[in-house]
């Protein structure tokens, strides 16, 4: 079996400050600095290989084997439910779940809640758990643009600052869970690398 | 890829002689079930969805997806007596990907009656024996739920909570656990052996020595320590984050793992509480082998679909094309007979009869 640890990490500044602190860890790669289309990224002497991969599919590479560890965002965890270990809170990526709608909006418990967003597994489990009769569009962006056309009465979505929100008049009207970046490893993977990964835990922990 | 993985067909005429030479006996099943008995035991069930038709009486039947609760069922209860099965059965579940129908192959073990700790650990035996014979990089994860369940049941927890509690566990997701906990408003030292549990994982002799300090004398860390050293294999570790639905399982539970493969290929455990739950004062314990898991890892694509392309034209006769054919396998080659090269055919080389049986490469 291949020894390298196969890291998923998400392209994007997110992922540049999470390889930031696997390198402060010990688990550098310097190849991965250097400029070019490169996906693919390895460190005999520290035996790791880096991938860089959008982030919405880092959870697919470790619960299939392709990665033995990455790093997700809770969002995408919570929305596809991979079968995978979540080893650590990185606690950085930190924005918030949430329910936002118009300025002036009034939920009216009489008739279906209208609600738009990109994930539906974290809405229907959401207003399931405090029985909630909604109606889900599902989007795949300007999720905003959905209660200002009346698309919808409310969105599910990932706040960060609020600044889009407000530009756009609207406001959190209810927090659903914070988010922030996991490190999370495949099951298997752990079996035949725990080691290595508990090592690389441990150091990030430490940090 | 891993090559030392063994394929899917080729493994299991080899677990179906090991499960025989233990004394166990084929279990041939049926292909359909009452619909009623997985309705009434959908938590039992990998996927809730099941194939369901009306036969000809107008009961609603089912498709297998399982063959557990089938062999719990059909389980009889005789004092003083351990029946021992093996079956090699279709199952039909949805697939996690496609969100489709499959049909799954799986190979298993059952071993029901009056259990005592010698059938599980010749339970624990043959689960290890077949992954070793899948592949010689393997893993076998073994838990006992009365530790896990013990230290919940401590805890003033409602169902839900406990239900969140397991689901952190199994993620081995101390971050979260902790959170909950603290939440649910369990002890700092409860919440401390939890996190201790859920992190601890590797060799018996490396891992029980700190929980037995942590919970000393608890039966199940005793019973972990003598069935892991009567194993006595390195392949065998602990692992608590193993928690199967306890409304079915009780005690000993294990997973097996084997490298390249990203999913268990083995599963089974102790499942007292589903005989319970099926009227049977019987208890049971076994495991299941996915052998689809190992299909698409195990057979290298091949460079060649043949060794030999033999061509022959109009005015060859049948006979002398057969026997060029035959003399071909005879030398131990496998021969693909065409009167024109196909498109996508790969083989090492071409023999044309058209042009006296010319050999090119």
């Amino acid at each position: 079996m291949d020894k390298m640890l196969n890291i998923a990490l998400p392209k994007g500044r997110l992922g540049e400050k999470v390889y930031a602190m696997f390198e402060a860890a010990g688990f550098d790669c310097p190849s991965i600095k250097e400029p070019g289309r490169k996906l693919i990224f390895e460190n005999e002497a520290t035996g790791v290989r880096y991938f860089w991969v959008k982030p919405s599919d880092v959870a697919i590479y470790v619960e299939r084997g392709a990665a033995d560890i990455g790093v997700a965002g809770k969002d995408i965890l919570l929305e596809y439910e991979p079968d995978v270990y979540e080893l650590l809170d990185l606690d950085i990526g930190k924005c918030r779940m949430a329910v936002a709608a118009k300025k002036d909006f009034r939920d009216n418990r009489a008739r279906t809640l209208r609600v738009a967003t990109k994930f539906t597994n974290i809405a229907l489990k959401y207003y399931n758990s405090v029985g909630r009769d909604i109606d889900i569009i599902h989007l795949n962006g300007s999720i905003e643009l959905a209660p200002i056309l009346g698309l919808s009465d409310v969105i599910v979505d990932i706040v960060e600052t609020g600044a889009t929100l407000k530009e756009n008049d609207l406001t959190v009207v209810e927090e659903i869970v914070p988010i922030s970046a996991r490190l999370i490893a495949n099951k298997a993977g752990y079996r035949f690398k725990t080691d290595q990964i508990n090592g690389l835990v441990k150091k990030m922990q430490e940090m | 890829m891993n090559e030392t993985v063994t394929s899917g067909k080729n493994v299991s005429s080899e677990l179906c002689a090991l499960y025989g030479s233990f004394g166990y006996v084929r279990y041939k099943m049926n292909k359909f079930e009452e619909y009623d008995l997985y309705a009434r035991n959908k938590d039992f069930l990998v996927a809730d969805s099941v194939i369901t038709f009306t036969d000809t009486n107008g009961k609603l039947m089912a498709l297998k997806p399982d063959v557990t609760l089938s062999i719990a069922k059909n389980s009889r209860d005789v004092p003083g007596e351990v029946n021992k099965l093996y079956y090699d059965e279709n199952v039909y579940r949805v697939s996690k990907g496609t969100n489709s129908f499959k049909e799954i192959r799986q190979l298993g073990v059952e071993c029901t009656g009056e259990i005592d700790d010698y059938c599980i650990l010749e339970t624990l035996s043959l689960a290890l024996k077949s992954l070793q014979a899948i592949s010689p990089e393997c893993a076998l994860d073994v838990s006992e739920l009365s530790v896990i369940s013990g230290v919940l049941d401590g805890c003033d927890l409602t169902s839900s909570q406990k239900r969140e509690i397991l689901k952190r566990i199994g993620e081995k997701n101390a971050h979260e656990l902790q959170a909950l906990c603290d939440a649910a408003g369990v002890d700092a030292d409860t919440v401390a052996l939890l996190k201790m549990l859920v992190t601890s994982y590797g060799d018996p002799a490396d891992v029980l020595p700190a929980l037995k300090d942590a919970l000393p004398g608890h039966p199940g860390l005793a019973r972990l320590e003598s069935l892991t050293a009567s194993l006595g294999s390195d392949a065998v570790h602990i692992d608590f984050s193993l928690v199967s639905d306890m409304s079915y399982y009780n005690g000993v539970v294990f997973k097996g793992y084997v490298g390249g493969l990203p999913e268990s290929v083995i599963s089974g455990g102790q499942y007292d509480r589903l005989m319970e739950k099926m009227k049977h004062t019987s208890c049971a314990v076994g495991f299941a082998v996915y052998l689809d898991l190992l299909e698409g890892f195990a057979v290298p694509s091949a460079a060649y679909d043949a060794d030999v392309l033999l061509l022959y034209g109009e005015t060859d006769s049948p006979a002398k094309v057969l026997a060029a054919a035959q003399k071909l396998t005879e030398e131990g080659k496998t021969v693909c007979v065409r009167k024109t090269v196909p498109a996508k055919l790969r083989c090492k080389e071409t023999v044309d009869l058209t042009k006296g049986g010319a050999c090119h490469g």
